[in-house]
């Protein structure tokens, strides 16, 4: 797992209170994580804090599965 | 008519995490005051509270028990202190299987005086640090004062009257009187009513703090700085917690061989119509809102053989013994009347249903607690059996549990042992 990879998950495991081993880059927030649509501003938020980059909400929007986040925060953190 | 009984109690206290614990160290007199530990004290005047403890201690509380993850994260501690004591309630009764049909008859009536100060303090300071695109999704609904009845209505799948009363510290009495009310009323069969509160944070110490209402003089002896009726006494100490009771209709307890504890038998409100945080001086709201309760429950002075004071270790203490004597008479024909904020310190919103839960176990035990710390009795209080140091046996067939509020909302609750 990429180090961008590690950190989401850490941080969707401390938001969400799931297992781990749960938090694949194919699970869903929603279907799979139990989040709603609050949980996953919230996420937004803290993956901003924790990569310095900034999501705009029709990006955030799209994200959709944790994989969705790592890409791109991979593909436009500084 | 529709009888109201209890017939479930649940408890968060600084003396105890459940009913059994608090109640158990309650009459043996311990004390649940302490110095602040949440938070950096040095610039408080007031540096001593009555704090939940933490799940080490051995009365702490673990909001793991009864309180999802993500909850815990989201809202305010006064809602995790609400949805523990609506469950130990829930589970106390043994509802915790009720059909679809019976949900929709049972409610929700649990408030709050203030709410969630801590994290609308915390939020501010991210607010004004990182501005709004930092401020938390879940900063309102996990502030609001009736998100203790929302939560515990979600969890618990509970479709009757959703209500949230917010009337300072008068609140969880009002909650109790007012969700008696609705099972009279036939809106509700089962109602889960109490009051939570949490505010022993930098902003909420320091805000009644300059209000003159805390006391500042005994930061270094806290387990003697609650003493109503104390000449010695000189402003209250910050509590935190919850209390919920189940209330249910007489029968339908009965039909279920329902455990039942007390009858819910008066209730009784009324305004000071005088300041915003003082009391009228001759107590006239008091008098007014106890004399409604005996009314409501047809019973005679002589008949309360208990009064759970409101009791605050401030002035205010002689004002309402003053007021309770011209209800019951000058020896409160033989009622005994303690303070047990002297042992808790003041659980604000919380407080009317800790002390009702207390009301209602001195009738299950036939003990009455003590007022801790009453070394001098201030004048006034000649006469009158305010149970100094110790608790003691006798006989409880009906207490009243008196609640007053900032802006001068008074309520009383009386509890009748049921044959």
């Amino acid at each position: 797992m990429s180090d961008t990879a590690d950190r989401v998950q850490k941080i969707v495991v401390e938001h969400l209170g799931v297992e781990a081993d749960k938090v694949t880059q194919d699970a869903s927030f929603i279907d799979d994580l139990g989040a709603d649509s609050l949980d996953i501003v919230e996420l937004v938020m803290a993956f901003e804090e924790e990569f310095g980059v900034e999501i705009p909400d029709d990006a955030a929007e799209k994200i959709a599965t944790v994989g969705d986040a790592t890409k791109y925060i991979e593909e436009h953190k500084g | 008519m529709r009888r109201v009984v209890v017939t479930g109690l649940g408890l968060v206290t600084p003396l105890g995490a459940d009913v059994e614990t608090t109640w158990s160290n309650l009459i043996a007199g311990k004390s649940g005051i302490g110095p602040i530990t949440r938070f950096d004290v040095s610039d408080q005047k007031a540096k001593i509270a009555g704090e939940v403890k933490p799940a080490d201690h051995p009365w702490g509380f673990d909001p793991n028990k009864r309180v999802d993850f993500k909850v815990q994260r989201q809202v305010d501690p006064f809602i995790v202190y609400a949805i523990d004591a609506a469950g130990q309630a829930i589970e106390d009764a043994g509802l915790e299987n009720m059909t679809d049909e019976e949900k929709e008859r049972a409610g929700v009536s649990i408030g709050s005086g203030i709410g969630g100060l801590p994290g609308i303090e915390s939020e501010s300071l991210v607010l004004a640090e990182k501005g709004p695109g930092r401020v938390s999704p879940h900063f309102v609904h996990g502030r609001l004062i009736n998100l203790t009845s929302g939560q515990v209505s979600i969890k618990y799948g509970l479709m009757g009257p959703n209500h949230s009363v917010v009337t300072a510290c008068s609140t969880g009495a009002h909650s109790i009187g007012d969700a008696a009310r609705m099972i009279k009323d036939g809106d509700a069969d089962v109602m889960l009513a109490g009051g939570a509160e949490s505010t022993i944070n930098p902003i909420g110490i320091a805000g009644f703090a300059q209000a003159k209402a805390l006391n500042m003089s005994m930061n270094d002896q806290p387990e003697k700085a609650s003493r109503p009726y104390d000449k010695g006494r000189d402003g209250f100490v910050m509590g935190e917690g919850a209390g919920v009771i189940v209330l249910e209709e007489y029968e339908h307890a009965k039909a279920r061989g329902a455990k039942i504890y007390a009858e819910v038998v008066g209730y009784g409100l009324s305004g000071d119509a005088y300041h915003v945080t003082a009391p009228h001086p001759e107590g006239r709201g008091a008098e007014l809102a106890m004399k409604m309760a005996l009314r409501k429950a047809d019973l005679q002075p002589g008949d309360i053989d208990y009064v759970n004071a409101h009791g605050t270790s401030t002035m205010a203490d002689t004002i309402e013994l003053a007021a309770a004597k011209r209800v019951l008479g000058d020896d409160l024909s033989g009622a005994s009347m303690s303070s047990t904020k002297s042992a808790i310190g003041h659980l604000l919103g919380g407080a009317g249903a800790v002390e009702a839960i207390f009301c209602v176990l001195a009738i299950r035990d036939q003990v009455v607690p003590p007022t801790l710390n009453l070394d001098d009795p201030d004048e006034g209080t000649e006469g009158v059996d305010l149970v100094p140091h110790h608790a003691r046996k006798r006989e409880v067939k009906a207490a009243l549990s008196n609640s007053f509020g900032f802006g001068g909302t008074n309520a009383s609750v009386i509890f009748k042992k049921v044959d």
